[in-house]
């Protein structure tokens, strides 16, 4: 994108060089943040503004296979929430579950510019892609999820950690993907195998193989490190959601051994108590272990009262909540050789106990967390709920009174059970510019997001400074991507496809011949088949591994 | 009274051959205009192989020729057709506000041979 | 046949919802045919043999030779100066077709419904309503040790379903391929496809979901009367044998097909056999898959779904995407008259639709996009032969299962794809409406 601009009169928040608040220019050229420009550039006077790098969501679920069984599973969600095509823009339909036209207009018009969706099969890369291609605006990538993959899990019990290596490299590759994905590692065995029941434990054997989830989840750590991906194994924990389940979650980062490991949506895995009974909270326990161990991050997944779509690889979790909550319209949906999935309309009610302590759950983490690089918002869209309520909660996290009225509405029971009444903590906005794009973007490795130094990317988002921080958030002044302004005043006046973010590391083209027999016999496309053409990928950028790490 | 009897448009093997050689060919056109009757009805209709016979609903009639069915798999008072422009001659518009037009079981009324 | 020959490996076949990848055809570049297919079926060797290049002009305005250029700018006028503009068909395409298909009704403000309205619409429907325990036919060939056909006739609408996927393959966890398995076949007579059912049942026509529904009530260990029987066809007896047989399998699949969308009920079948594979899964693994006829039917529901959030029946009239069965689905727009010109792609509606509904298409400015002449292109104001997808054109296709596949064309066509034409009508169309 060529074209020269310069911000004027705003209030930059740039943790990673240390500004925080100054007003500042900021040029663009060539989509890129430079020095300087000529005086003719144009200028967009952002007095009494506020300037941010653009927004980056390193967890939702925005495209391909699941996310449009569940788009397709919501017709009533979709009539709600109309979303009409502007001299610029096509139309598309809302909800918790938007279009993909929609769903890349309404992340630009939060403020974000880069969002990745979290669990793709495969198999089905191909699909996410052309999805992808078909939502504007915003950079984007996948992680793909290898957690449960049959080939991979022989591997492992056959100790053949090279061709493991191989294979996930080859992977990796073939899908045109980001990073590894595990979703409740050795589950899929035991919910298609074994008549849909559950992993529980970390050292319980998976159905018909000769391993443990453990195993498993060391395997992964190590090689994404080994690698050297920019973000490391992204990991949604065995026993979601469970009471008591604290203690899988320190397990599992306990695995890590000092390796740079992910944990996904934290809150969902951070409750004490029995299973059976109601959960309790662990926030403190869970903070305390990545406050004291850096090589772990993770991305809240709050939950927000009101409508959600629970849509997740973790298909016997899926099945749980379809049979408490009076057996509605589910979808399951398995996929050869690779994961589950499971898919449940859902909304989170203020007045149930367990609603109201998993929302105080994930409000305590985002408080105790000492290091907010490591502890990035998420909703775990649309699980937790949907993306568009991330100014709500940015406004229950900087506004203290505001988060004690919302407390009050909630269970009190529950939110008594925790402490997160006690939190007085306010956060600043550098440290909702470091959960929402500084801190996203390190976790991901992406060096030219996030911030607004010199060589950054020039994705810059620009709000108006009001006292309601929800309403501030909620929709952009300008939007600038790649150095040309697709929001102006608040409304679209282009359009744009952003670029797939990938990666690319070395593996032995040889691994081939083990994958081939094992296609042959057990997957029912044919290897030569499989690998994603690069016609898929359009306006796109590799980036590199072995990950330089500041 | 006349004879009626349950039509039910199905897919075959060479309706789906022969529309790729092309629907305007007569390969697809003879194909999806013969039905196949079992021996009693034919044997109670007086029709032999290859008679040409009326069949009415709605106001709406096609002429097809008949053929006998299988033994193995005989459905008296059923007859079936391979899809295609005859069948959906007979078909009602209506589709009960599902848009799917209730393609398969039209009852029709059988006059022939012809 | 000449000597100038290619062999084109992997292939895929897109003439039915199987959509078999595993093609291998011989070419002949000279005569431009496929003289081998090999691995396809009966209907997958017609599909390649029979698409060879035969000399139709590359446009027609009202039955005259025209240009291609002209024959667009006819098209996009007709498009835009529509005040109901309807759209149709796109199941034998490719995605990127469909994607431009779906811009264009977007632009003009018009309808876009594809072949699934009279297909596995009912059972979209009913999806809606149920949701869908399913699974990528893969899982079939690995661990189905029951599968039930309902409604439907794989041996002659897609013949390699039992070798390739559900029946004779050996996965995983079932050693012994066809062994392994118990096959059952509901139907109301038995097919070409009944010799290979361990067990038959053979149903009353229009009583599918009287039967669907017992089974339900057996499953959960509710008391069924015996008049069960002359209701359906199926004793009593049976149903229990086949309810035990469902709750204790490993892990079991109910295919279906036209047999319950098309018949008395619709997506209340589709509905109740749906409901009654999510019931199993409390005593054990279960999946239904309807199975779907044309290759890219499953690529028409997924592109139009992520574009606009609703399967089929799309209208755009009021600039934003609404979805009614029954009030934007196009047999109902015809045979109320409502639409005022009809693009067709891919598709032949009159050749199959009710005669209410043909009527009217010969009444309203037609465009239509084929391989070869139809019923329809003969009733067309514009008609372009186009290259047939798969062979001719590159472009991606999802398999009944919604597995993305990516086609590896034989050999060129004279005539442009359907991407290309989508792509040009709807810029053109964009221009006219920008003023």
């Amino acid at each position: 994108m060529s074209g020269t601009l310069r911000i004027v009169n705003g209030k930059v928040y740039d943790p990673v060089n240390g500004v925080d608040g100054e007003v500042r220019e900021i040029c663009i050229r060539d989509g890129k943040i430079v020095e300087t420009v000529p005086d003719d550039a144009e200028r967009i006077d952002a007095h009494g503004m506020v300037v941010l790098a653009g927004g980056v969501d390193m967890h939702c679920h925005i495209a391909g296979a699941k996310v449009n069984l569940a788009r397709k599973f919501q017709p009533e969600d979709h009539r709600l929430d109309i979303h009409p095509k502007t001299p610029h823009t096509r139309s598309g339909t809302g909800g918790v579950v938007p279009s993909t036209f929609a769903t890349g207009y309404r992340y630009a018009t939060l403020g974000y510019t880069t969002a990745m969706e979290a669990a793709v099969p495969p198999l089905t890369a191909r699909h996410v892609l052309e999805e992808l291609d078909d939502t504007p605006i915003i950079d984007k990538g996948f992680y793909i999820l290898l957690g449960n993959n049959v080939f991979l899990y022989k591997m492992l019990e056959e100790k053949r950690m090279d061709e493991f290596r191989q294979a996930v490299a080859w992977w990796l590759n073939a899908s045109k993907s980001y990073t590894l994905k595990l979703v409740n590692p050795g589950s899929d065995e035991a919910w298609k195998g074994k008549k849909n029941t559950n992993i529980k434990n970390l050292d319980e054997k998976i159905n018909a193989f000769d391993i443990t989830p453990r195993q498993v989840i060391k395997a992964f750590i190590d090689v994404a490190n080994d690698l050297g991906l920019p973000h490391p194994a992204h990991i949604h924990c065995n026993n979601l959601g469970h009471s008591g389940n604290y203690e899988t979650t320190l397990g599992t980062m306990e695995t890590a051994e000092g390796r740079r490991a992910h944990i996904t949506h934290i809150q969902f895995h951070s409750y004490g108590g029995e299973v059976g009974k109601n959960p309790t909270s662990k926030a403190a326990e869970i903070s305390d272990f990545i406050n004291t161990h850096p090589n772990i991050s993770a991305d809240v997944g709050q939950v927000m009262f009101g409508k959600s779509t629970i849509m997740t690889g973790d298909a016997p979790l899926a099945w749980m909540l379809r049979n408490v909550t009076n057996k509605q319209k589910w979808v399951n949906a398995d996929t050869e050789c690779e994961s589950g999935c499971g898919i449940l309309p859902f909304s989170y009610q203020q007045h149930i106990y367990t609603h109201a302590l998993q929302w105080a759950v994930g409000l305590e983490l985002f408080l105790l967390a000492k290091d907010p690089w490591r502890m990035v918002l998420s909703t775990d869209h649309p699980n937790g709920g949907s993306f568009m309520s991330y100014p709500k909660l940015i406004k229950l996290l900087m506004d203290r009174g505001y988060r004690r009225e919302q407390a009050a509405l909630a269970n009190q029971k529950a939110i008594m059970s925790t402490n997160l009444l006690d939190l007085e903590r306010e956060y600043t906005m550098q440290e909702i510019a470091i959960i929402t794009r500084a801190g996203p973007a390190k976790l991901l490795g992406l060096c030219d997001k996030g911030h607004l130094g010199i060589g950054a990317d020039a994705d810059v988002t620009v709000y108006d400074e009001i006292d309601d921080k929800e309403q501030m958030f909620s929709t952009a002044r300008y939007v600038i991507k790649d150095g040309q302004v697709f929001i102006r005043n608040h409304e679209f006046c282009a359009d744009h496809t952003g670029r797939l973010l990938h990666v690319e590391p070395e593996y032995d083209p040889s691994i081939a011949n083990s994958l081939k027999p094992f296609f042959k016999d057990f997957y029912t496309i044919q290897f030569e088949n499989y690998a994603v053409a690069d016609k898929y990928l359009h306006n796109h950028q590799v980036i590199p591994t072995p990950h330089e790490l500041n | 009274m006349p004879e009626t009897m349950l039509l039910v448009p199905v897919r075959t093997s060479k309706q789906g051959t022969s529309l790729n050689a092309g629907k305007l060919k007569p390969e697809y056109q003879k194909i999806t205009s013969t039905v196949e009757i079992s021996l009693d009805d034919m044997e109670r209709l007086e029709l032999k192989a290859g008679d040409q016979i009326r069949l009415r609903a709605r106001g709406r009639e096609i002429v097809v020729s008949c053929q006998q069915q299988k033994p193995k798999s005989s459905t008296p008072g059923m007859m079936f057709i391979a899809y295609g422009p005859m069948s959906s001659e007979l078909m009602d518009g209506d589709t009960a506000g599902t848009g799917m037009p209730p393609s398969k079981h039209i009852r029709v009324e059988i006059e022939g041979p012809i | 046949m000449s000597e100038n020959t290619i062999v084109v490996e992997n292939a895929t076949c897109t003439f039915c919802g199987c959509v078999c990848d595993d093609m291998d055809l011989t070419v002949d570049l000279d005569e431009k045919r496929i003289t081998k297919a090999k691995n396809a079926c009966v209907l997958g060797r017609a599909w390649f043999s029979e698409h060879t290049i035969e000399d139709y002009p590359a446009a027609l305005i009202d039955g005259k030779e025209a240009s291609i250029d002209d024959a667009i700018e006819e098209a996009a006028q007709i498009l835009v100066n529509a005040r109901f503009p309807i759209i149709y068909g796109m199941s034998d395409t490719t995605c990127e077709a469909q994607r431009q298909v779906v811009a264009i009704a977007d632009y003009i403000d018009g309808n876009v419904d594809t072949t699934t309205s009279v297909c596995h619409g009912p059972s979209g429907m009913a999806f809606q309503g149920v949701g869908e325990s399913t699974a990528s036919l893969g899982e079939i060939k690995n661990r189905a040790d029951l599968v039930i056909y309902w409604g439907g006739n794989p041996a002659e609408a897609h013949p390699r379903h039992f070798i390739k996927y559900a029946v004779t393959p050996k996965g995983m966890y079932i050693p012994n391929g066809k062994k392994d398995r118990t096959v059952v076949m509901v139907d109301i007579r038995p097919t070409q496809s009944a010799p290979v059912a361990d067990i038959f049942l053979q149903v009353n026509p229009g009583s599918d979901f009287e039967v669907l529904w017992a089974l339900r009530a057996l499953v959960k260990g509710k008391p069924i009367d015996t008049s069960i029987e002359q209701r359906t066809g199926i004793s009593l007896e049976k149903l229990e044998d086949l309810a035990n047989r469902m709750k204790s399998c490993q892990y079991g699949v109910l295919f279906f097909g036209m047999g319950l969308t098309m018949t008395r009920g619709r997506h209340f079948n589709s509905g109740a056999l749906l409901a009654l594979a999510a019931d199993l899964n409390e005593y054990t693994h279960f999946v239904a898959k309807p199975v779907r006829g044309h290759g890219n039917v499953t690529g028409a529901d997924n592109v139009v779904s992520w574009q606009t959030g609703f399967p089929f029946g799309v209208n755009f009239n009021r600039g934003y995407p609404r979805f009614n069965p029954g009030e934007f689905t196009t047999v109902d727009l015809l045979v109320r008259g409502e639409a005022d010109a009809a693009c067709i792609i891919a598709s032949d509606p009159a050749s199959n639709f009710p005669r209410q509904a043909i009527e009217h298409l010969k009444k309203i400015p037609v465009i239509t996009f084929d391989p070869k002449p139809s019923i329809t292109s003969k009733l067309a104001r514009v008609a372009f032969t186009t290259a047939t997808y798969g062979i001719n054109t590159g472009g991606t296709v999802y398999r009944m299962d919604d597995v993305p596949i990516m086609l590896r064309p034989a050999f060129e066509s004279p005539y442009p794809s359907d991407e290309l034409l989508m792509k040009k009508i709807k810029d053109r169309v964009r221009e006219l409406k920008q003023h």
